[in-house]
């Protein structure tokens, strides 16, 4: 298990890692155990703007689609193409390869606005998705 | 996989078409330009022995409740009895044109009046509408007239609350209709989480949706205190007719509070609906509610029947003439053939028997919610899935079998669901050959994952992708597409490839 104690975390189970003004976003091992088997990652456009708790993507698993949100507002530069191939790896890695996308932040502030761990981890059952 | 029809050329003309009184040449003279074909139809070139054998065969690649066992129940296809075709294609009412004046179809306006009468006896409602064409259908007939009463009240309500054990349609619906979806949870026991409800009720609440029993197959015990509580906050209640199929001459959703309720004449009053219809999804609703239904609405003045469509706050027409007449008929033969008690023994035989299976299959399945269940139970295939197979596996193997998949992955908030229901009309014999085809099951899943894994191995086409089929489906023929020909000759038989297993039922 990687270290999840600096990461952020959105009420809709979305986790971000800050590094500079670079987000980088996944959804959490609860999240990921909830939904069940991924089968299909529809993977949001690069260079994309979107605004905090907008739907950035879609992840489908065996048991429906699911509205991925972006946590902070910002430009997406960069989607993790081997989920094309592999959606699997939400389920196997959530935290390290099977990482959705990243953001350039237009307001870093936000992302102190979210969710920590412990506080997460509180809300994480009562939370909706 | 079987060959198209157009791959299947066997002769250099359409034998089948008659000769041409006139020269082909004069014909084609009288066609203004415009119009002619540059190239040939692309019509495929069949003897009518030819065509036959082709659709015999698609017809027997089949799977259908005639010859199989479908633990998908009333929610998809119970046995729908064979008399009730006969009676829908006799000329008195398959003949009949809704252009003809009322004075001409009577009988006709007197079925569709009695089955309104029969339906509001049936859910205890004060008034139906036949007109919408399915389930679905209804839902948006029903939040319609929410929105319409409301705005009638002028209160301004904006949020439906919807349990979340509920059918997609319910909050698909509320969407479609400009509300906001409010979720409320299900407890530990699978009810709906009363203190959770409350604690999101106020006067922005327009309705709430409920199916009862729930998609768990439990029924909502507090279903009194629930409706009491939305009708405290100015709220209605809108019954999902979805699993009426365990209350018949039980129970009815209008003395539990609802104001309205859809029932799917398709799931629980014998009307087919494979492949998609037609279905029929009548609408009820309490007194307060009827100047608010479609129109127009079938009336009965002395011996007459008539349409009327002179309520000013009517949400409309909903539906073209009025409703699916021939699904209408079927119904009506149903509920008049059985009769209130044969009605009721429908129910409860479909209680009794998804209880049956419950108990018997909770010795190796995982069954999340103790306790009897109406018409329908949800178990858990986490043993399973710790042993390396999924529900999804399972569902595969049971075709191998020669019984339908079960639903799965539904409802959501249970881990690897598999929801059954065998409806009343399955044999104890029948349900006992389930039971065993499940433990065989169960017992390869420990000694021969594999075969579990690659399932299913004897029908027509293995295991397909269903991502690609559902994101990029490929359904239209291109004659010049330069897609691989198929192996057409001899067509193998389903039978002929199932060689890895040794079906218990034939």
């Amino acid at each position: 298990m990687p270290d999840t104690s600096k990461l952020r975390y959105a009420e809709t189970h979305e986790w971000v890692s800050l590094s500079g003004n670079i987000a980088t976003v996944g959804i959490s091992d609860h999240a990921q155990k909830e939904i069940s088997d991924v089968v299909f990652v529809e993977l949001p456009k690069e260079g994309r703007v979107v605004k905090q708790k907008e739907s950035a993507m879609v992840i489908e698993s065996v048991k429906a689609a699911f509205d991925i949100y972006a946590p902070v507002s910002g430009k997406i530069i960069k989607a993790n193409q081997a989920l094309s191939g592999k959606p699997d790896l939400v389920n196997r890695s959530p935290y390290e390869e099977g990482w959705l996308f990243q953001i350039e932040c237009s307001d870093p502030k936000q992302f102190q606005s979210l969710l920590s761990e412990a506080d997460y981890n509180n809300v994480k059952h009562h939370a909706g998705h | 996989m079987s060959e198209l029809i157009f791959e299947r050329n066997s002769l250099n003309e359409a034998s089948w078409l008659p000769e041409l009184g006139e020269p082909e040449e004069k014909i084609l003279s009288q066609v203004p330009e415009k119009f002619l074909r540059k190239k040939e139809a692309g019509l495929p070139s069949l003897s009518e022995l030819d065509v036959v054998r082709h659709f015999t065969r698609l017809s027997q690649k089949n799977f259908c409740v005639d010859a199989n066992f479908y633990p998908l129940g009333s929610c998809t296809m119970k046995y729908n009895p064979k008399a009730l075709d006969s009676i829908a294609s006799m000329d008195s009412f398959s003949q009949i044109h809704p252009y003809q004046e009322e004075s001409g179809v009577q009988g006709a306006l007197k079925v569709l009046y009695e089955m309104q009468t029969f339906l509001c006896g049936i859910t205890g409602m004060d008034e139906f509408t036949l007109q919408p064409a399915a389930g679905a259908h209804g839902e948006l007939c029903g939040l319609l007239m929410v929105g319409a009463y409301h705005r009638f009240k002028k209160r301004h309500k904006t949020k439906v609350l919807i349990p979340d054990s509920a059918h997609g349609t319910n909050p698909a619906t509320a969407a479609l209709c400009g509300y906001e979806v409010v979720q409320v949870k299900t407890n530990a026991k699978g009810h709906v989480d009363l203190e959770d409800l409350k604690s999101k009720l106020d006067d922005s609440i327009a309705c709430l949706m409920m199916t009862n029993p729930n998609t768990l197959g439990l029924f909502e015990e507090d279903i009194l205190e629930i409706a009491k509580s939305v009708h405290q906050v100015g709220g209605l209640v809108y019954y999902d007719g979805a699993n009426m199929n365990a209350l018949l001459g039980v129970c009815r959703p209008g003395d539990m509070g609802f104001d309205i309720v859809h029932l799917n004449l398709h799931k629980t009053f014998a009307v087919p609906h494979g492949s998609g219809g037609p279905g029929s999804g009548p609408v009820g609703v309490k007194k307060e509610l009827i100047p608010f239904l479609p129109e127009p609405r079938i009336l009965k003045t002395g011996d007459r029947y008539t349409f009327e469509a002179s309520a000013p706050q009517s949400i409309g027409k909903l539906r073209s003439f009025y409703g699916n007449f021939g699904a209408i008929i079927r119904s009506y033969g149903y509920i008049k053939a059985l009769g209130k008690e044969g009605l009721k023994a429908v129910s409860e035989n479909a209680i009794l028997n998804a209880n049956y299976l419950k108990a018997k299959l909770s010795d190796f399945f995982e069954v999340p919610h103790a306790g009897h269940c109406m018409h329908e139970f949800v178990m858990s295939a986490k043993k399973q899935k710790a042993r390396g197979v999924k529900a999804l596996d399972i569902a595969k193997r049971l075709l191998d079998y020669g019984v339908h998949a079960p639903t799965i992955y539904f409802p959501l908030i249970v881990e690897e669901a598999m929801m059954i229901e065998p409806t009343e009309t399955e044999s104890k014999t029948t349900l006992d050959e389930f039971i065993q085809i499940l433990r065989a099951i169960d017992k390869e899943i420990t000694e021969t994952p594999n075969i579990v894994l690659e399932a299913p191995h004897s029908t027509p086409v293995s295991r397909i992708d269903e991502v690609t089929a559902a994101r990029q489906p490929n359904l239209r023929y291109r004659a010049d597409s330069s897609r691989p020909a198929t192996p057409s000759f001899p067509v193998p038989r389903p039978e002929q490839s199932a060689n890895c297993c040794e079906p218990i039922k034939g």
